[in-house]
């Protein structure tokens, strides 16, 4: 089967005298990797960096003729970054969490990150705006303030983290279940939930509302996630789904404490093989040194409280929050190693591949290059079995792993890690290597005919570790490991065209952002200019 | 404005006033390079290709300066730190620098500064002259300001300072009548007044002068030079709680400590502004680690935050963008091919009282004013570029002076506020003909080296 | 002649921060960066008035500037000099593994300097700043 790549897209046939043959007979083509969730760019990740200079100590790439150097390990800089995508064959990216005051820092860390294509969704589930209206009952105009807001961010999808907690935290709170009322504002998460997942479908939004849930990391919070996914059920119009709940392995945990935690996978999978309106993301953890951030102010609280270790905290006005703790996930960790299983238990227990996919929540649960490390577990009972003998024996005896055979096909692996992101994304040039699409390819070096993942799992590992070709727009940019080309991808945003005045909506923003914000209306939204490779999608409104 | 030119500022403080009313005072619009001793004019090119030589044939070049121009200007110079294998440090590096360490260690609770204008009642200014640095930081974001859960405590300022006023009319007039001149009990200022106890918007300065911003704050502590750090620990005892067996620390009495404390810990949101009295004094950062640290407990018992008093225009976009580029957020040494990060050895200061830098790139920075001597001689012995609006110190002593378009007024890009905010910056008027901005005399400078750079790898 | 142990501070000063944007040549600058602000009663204990010249001396360098009667006291036993090329001379440019040099809180010793001259800042750098 030949791919044919012509301007950036692939197409039915080229000139194959003029055109540059490439050989990839016993090699594995797939479309280039498309993450759905990683932390790469913007204040918090910055400020992660900045915290630190010890994990950057360790890992340095030297500058060559072509790439400019740069320091990893769990946050690297931004070049660094976007060259180890491209090694991987990744070829795009979201950046999940964007502060809206902050949108200007995220962009121009974006435009810093070459390689490849990019996107980021802006903090919608604890704006005040947001709160006000969706109390008040005025869903319309919660909707245009949204689109107002989604467009002035550059933005590509509603993110909802910890929604009406992080409001909570601003005085030092949170909110218990999607019940409790945030205070001072007199409404619940679930109407929260309830509200911007109405508000996604006005505005025809391409991705669904992405979903931090309340109570992440606590135990027995499976219950929390089990509520948040009922609560939206019944807005499910048909098939497609209408709300992502990311990394969900840290909102399933079963047990009332650290001591009698356990696995709640198997309810969540359940659930969610019974139901069509969700998808999900891992969030998997790997047992290394890695760095956590979030939005969710007081959940990076505890985890600073649990471990001892420093903790950087910044409440954005209006808006949102974020927090930022360095953490170590340890195999003989009773917690830890429970962790490591519930997201494998998801991803193996959850039946359908287009419905959960393949993250660390990068770098949270583990840095985005142990990607290939997690491959190896879905495809490979061995290397399972392998890893689950070094961990904590109580945890070994509690997990579900062991009596699980499945083991992902390349196929559904294309799937975890690009079709199916992509497809969820609402990405439709982007996942798929029909004529029309993006010619954003990787070919890795394996030969599906003659290696059996299952048992030749390092060899799996190796190959998704360094593609032996990353094509970006149809130019070939990396090989064997190496950059050939460096390259500035496109940042997508949501262009949402309402069918009614929008300029209502800004002229009452302008009268307002003084009360509520401390920098003046002309200075907030972020011009398109800005974007070195500016690639908006427009959507029409319902209203 | 008028003709290009700008005729009044309004709604700018009094620093901001004159940055924009006086940018075309003490400037001399074409570059300059030094020959026999004497700086003549010369073209641009020139002055670019001099530049160019000089950096690409240094072994050890510091690049310094960055604060006070935009984001995009300092992501050039970082490409050209990398390209010429120098050391690219900024003006942390003398201010906020040990701040910067001591987050590194401890980390940091802070928000931007809309949080506090909604929700802080307990505002504290440790080391920190809010009214000479950052003339606008009360009445925007702070005690005077007003916002969303707190109302401005303005009002309360202004009816305690009539009563005083109204005092002092009182005991002149007093005295006047009487003929002889009143003595009243000096005004005990070691208790803390009853203003602490009230509901609204409190203000309390520590320092160890009285500064004009002890004059607005509702309670002034006065701390002995360099014991910021034993204050600091002493507070963070106290509110976990724990018995102090001294009678006072740094010259406060234990009593008002505790007073404090308490005040400290029942306020709704509080927030700890720290300025370069503690990154100066001795202990440097320990003393910051202190605050980061008192501030962190204190989040146990109640909200609080803190902050650095971050001056120097966009330092704080310098450091952002340094970090997001290599990892660190300054003293950056390239030499090595990668970024190297360690104060003490790869930083400016440490650098030139060595003698190990060998050609000197200024941008939008004055060492030469701001440099301790030692340092200060050493930058001027090795061949001394400066890009520059003005005409400085620095720029006196230089090899090749470009004159450059002042960011902010002639030309725009972007900056971050102390509290990690980007914000645009406009051009308001056209710059002097021949002064371009940073950004593209720096793309110059490094086009050019890297064309001798080339030809010298071909001629190997 | 009466001389005082002091601990000098440097630091930002409104008039510093105008009088930088004005240009460092100018005749403001000069006025707001090359003085010492002096408790009034240090200023009775050496014997001075506002205006007159003081010589500082630390472990580092001496500098000639004017004094000027502080309205921040009282603070016996502390001067401040603003930031610039005067305190420069003054400061401890060690900066012990920290990157940065002392600033606040050096050992000083203040003296009446009645027959010398407040350097100007060109001056200041030709006795100083001369490149070899």
């Amino acid at each position: 089967m030949d791919i044919c790549v012509k301007d950036g897209k692939i197409v039915e046939k080229v000139n194959e005298r003029k055109a540059k043959i490439i050989d990839a007979s016993g090699m594995i083509v797939m479309p280039g990797g498309v993450d759905i969730h990683s932390h790469i760019a913007g204040s918090e990740v910055n400020t992660g960096r900045l915290l630190r200079p010890e994990d950057h100590f360790k890992d340095v790439e030297a500058k060559t003729p072509l790439t400019r150097s740069g320091v990893g390990y769990s946050v690297p800089s931004t070049f660094t970054t976007g060259y180890r995508y491209a090694r991987m064959g990744y070829t795009t990216v979201m950046n999940p969490a964007m502060p809206p005051l902050e949108a200007r820092h995220t962009h121009e860390e974006l435009d810093d990150t070459p390689m490849v294509d990019k996107a980021t969704y802006p903090l919608l589930g604890d704006w005040w705006f947001v709160l006000e209206y969706l109390r008040d009952g005025m869903i319309e105009e919660c909707a245009r303030h949204v689109a107002w807001m989604i467009s002035a961010t550059k933005g590509y999808a509603i993110k909802l983290v910890n929604p009406g907690g992080l409001e909570a935290w601003g005085f030092g709170r949170n909110v218990r279940n999607i019940d409790d009322p945030v205070p001072h504002f007199n409404i619940t998460p679930r109407e929260i939930i309830r509200g911007l997942c109405k508000v996604n479908q006005i505005l025809r939004m391409p991705h669904t509302i992405h979903v931090h849930t309340n109570n992440l990391g606590k135990p027995g919070n499976y219950l929390t996630a089990l509520e948040t996914m009922k609560c939206v059920e019944n807005l499910s119009k048909g098939d497609r789904p209408i709300i992502h709940v990311t990394h969900c392995q840290f909102s399933a945990f079963k047990g009332s404490d650290w001591r009698t935690l356990e696995s709640g996978a198997e309810e969540i999978a359940k659930y969610v093989n019974g139901h069509r309106h969700v998808t999900l993301d891992m969030g998997q953890v790997v047992f290394t040194d890695t760095t956590t951030m979030t939005a969710d102010g007081p959940f990076q609280y505890i985890l600073h409280q649990l471990s001892g270790n420093k903790w950087v905290n910044h409440d954005v006005e209006t808006e949102t929050s974020s927090g930022i703790v360095p953490f170590r996930y340890r195999r003989k960790s009773y917690v830890h190693a429970t962790q490591w299983s519930i997201g494998l238990e998801l991803a193996l227990l959850i039946e359908d591949p287009w419905k959960i996919f393949l993250t660390t929540d990068h770098p949270n649960a583990a840095p985005f290059t142990t990607y290939p490390k997690i491959i190896s577990w879905l495809m490979s009972q061995n290397a399972r079995k392998k890893a689950i003998g070094k961990i904590s024996r109580r945890a070994r005896r509690k997990s579900l792993l062991p009596s699980i055979e499945r083991e992902y096909s390349f196929y559904e692996i294309a799937i975890a890690t690009r079709a199916g992101t992509a497809k969820c994304l609402g990405l439709k040039q982007k996942g798929h290597l029909g004529v029309g699409a993006d010619a954003d390819i990787a070919v890795y070096n394996l030969n599906p005919m003659q290696v059996d993942p299952s048992k030749k799992y390092m060899a799996v590992r190796r190959a998704f570790g360094k593609s032996a070709y990353t094509i970006k727009d149809g130019e070939i940019v990396a090989r064997d490991g190496e950059i050939l080309k460096s390259v500035d991808g496109r940042t997508f945003w949501v262009d949402v065209k309402l069918s009614s005045a929008s300029d209502e909506v800004a002229s009452d923003m302008k009268r307002r952002f003084r009360e509520y914000w401390t920098v003046e209306y002309e200075n907030y939204p972020v011009p398109e200019g800005y974007l070195t490779r500016s690639a908006p999608i427009s959507v029409k409104a319902e209203i | 404005m008028k003709n290009n030119v700008i005729t009044s500022v309004k709604n700018a403080c009094a620093v901001g006033e004159a940055k924009f009313l006086n940018y075309s005072n003490h400037r001399r619009p074409k570059p300059l390079i030094r020959k026999n001793g004497e700086l003549v004019e010369a073209s641009l090119d020139k002055a670019i290709q001099k530049s160019a030589e000089i950096l690409a044939g240094a072994s050890y070049p510091i690049l310094y300066g960055w604060s006070c121009t935009s984001c995009e200007a300092i992501r050039v110079g970082l490409e050209l730190a990398e390209e010429i294998g120098g050391i690219i440090d900024n003006t942390s590096t003398i201010c906020h620098g040990p701040s910067v360490l001591s987050i590194q260690d401890v980390g940091m609770a802070s928000c931007t500064l809309g949080q506090l204008r909604h929700r802080a009642d307990l505002i504290i200014y440790w080391g920190s002259n809010p009214w000479s640095a950052h003339p606008r930081h009360i009445d925007r974001y702070t005690a005077f300001s007003k916002g969303r859960f707190q109302p401005s405590a303005w009002r309360g300022y202004l009816s305690r300072l009539s009563a005083t006023l109204t005092k002092k009319r009182l005991l002149r007039a007093t005295s006047l009548i009487l003929r002889r001149k009143i003595s009243v009990p000096p005004e005990v200022d070691r208790s803390p007044s009853y203003a602490l106890a009230r509901k609204e918007r409190k203000m309390i300065v520590v320092d160890v002068r009285r500064t004009r911003s002890a004059e607005l704050a509702d309670y002034f502590l006065r701390v002995e030079p360099n014991k910021d750090y034993e204050l600091l620990q002493a507070l963070r005892m106290l509110i976990r709680d724990e018995e102090l067996d001294v009678d006072e620390v740094a010259g406060v009495p234990i009593s008002v400590l505790e007073e404090i404390a308490d005040v400290m810990v029942g306020c709704e949101l509080g927030v700890l502004f720290f300025g370069v009295g503690l990154t100066m004094s001795q202990g440097k950062l320990r003393n910051v680690d202190a605050a980061l640290s008192l501030v962190r407990d204190i989040n146990q018992r109640t909200k609080f935050l803190i902050m650095p008093m971050r001056g120097h225009f966009n330092v704080t976009g310098a450091d952002t963008v340094f970090t997001w580029q290599t990892g660190f957020p300054y003293a950056v040494d390239f030499s090595h091919g990668y970024p190297r990060y360690n104060p003490g050895e790869t930083s400016v200061i440490d650098i030139l009282c060595r003698g190990e830098a060998d050609a000197g790139l200024i941008v939008a920075s004055d060492p030469v004013a701001h440099f301790p001597r030692e340092a200060v001689q050493n930058l001027v012995n090795n061949p001394l570029i400066v890009i520059d609006p003005h005409v400085s110190a620095t720029s006196l002593t230089a090899d090749v002076v470009i004159p450059s378009a002042f960011v902010g007024i002639e030309t725009e890009g972007t900056a971050y506020r102390m509290d990690h905010v980007p914000l645009p910056l406009k051009k308001v008027v056209e710059p002097p003909e021949g002064c371009l901005p940073d950004t593209v005399i720096l793309q110059r400078i490094l086009h050019e080296v890297r064309k001798l750079k080339k030809r010298e790898g071909e001629g190997n | 002649m009466p001389k005082l142990k002091v601990s000098l501070l440097t630091g930002r000063t409104i008039s510093q921060g105008q009088g930088k944007e004005y240009g460092k040549l100018s005749e403001e600058y000069w006025r707001s960066v090359a003085v010492c602000e002096i408790d009034p009663e240090d200023m009775k204990r050496l014997e001075i008035k506002e205006g007159n010249n003081v010589k500082l001396t630390t472990g580092f360098g001496s500098a000639v500037v004017r004094a000027v009667k502080s309205s921040r006291g009282p603070h016996p036993g502390v001067v401040f000099i603003p930031y610039g090329p005067w305190a420069n001379l003054l400061v401890n440019p060690r900066t012990h593994g920290t990157g940065m040099p002392s600033l606040k809180g050096l050992s000083a010793e203040i003296e009446p300097a009645p027959g010398e001259q407040v350097l100007s800042l060109e001056d200041l750098m030709k006795k100083h700043y001369k490149r070899e």
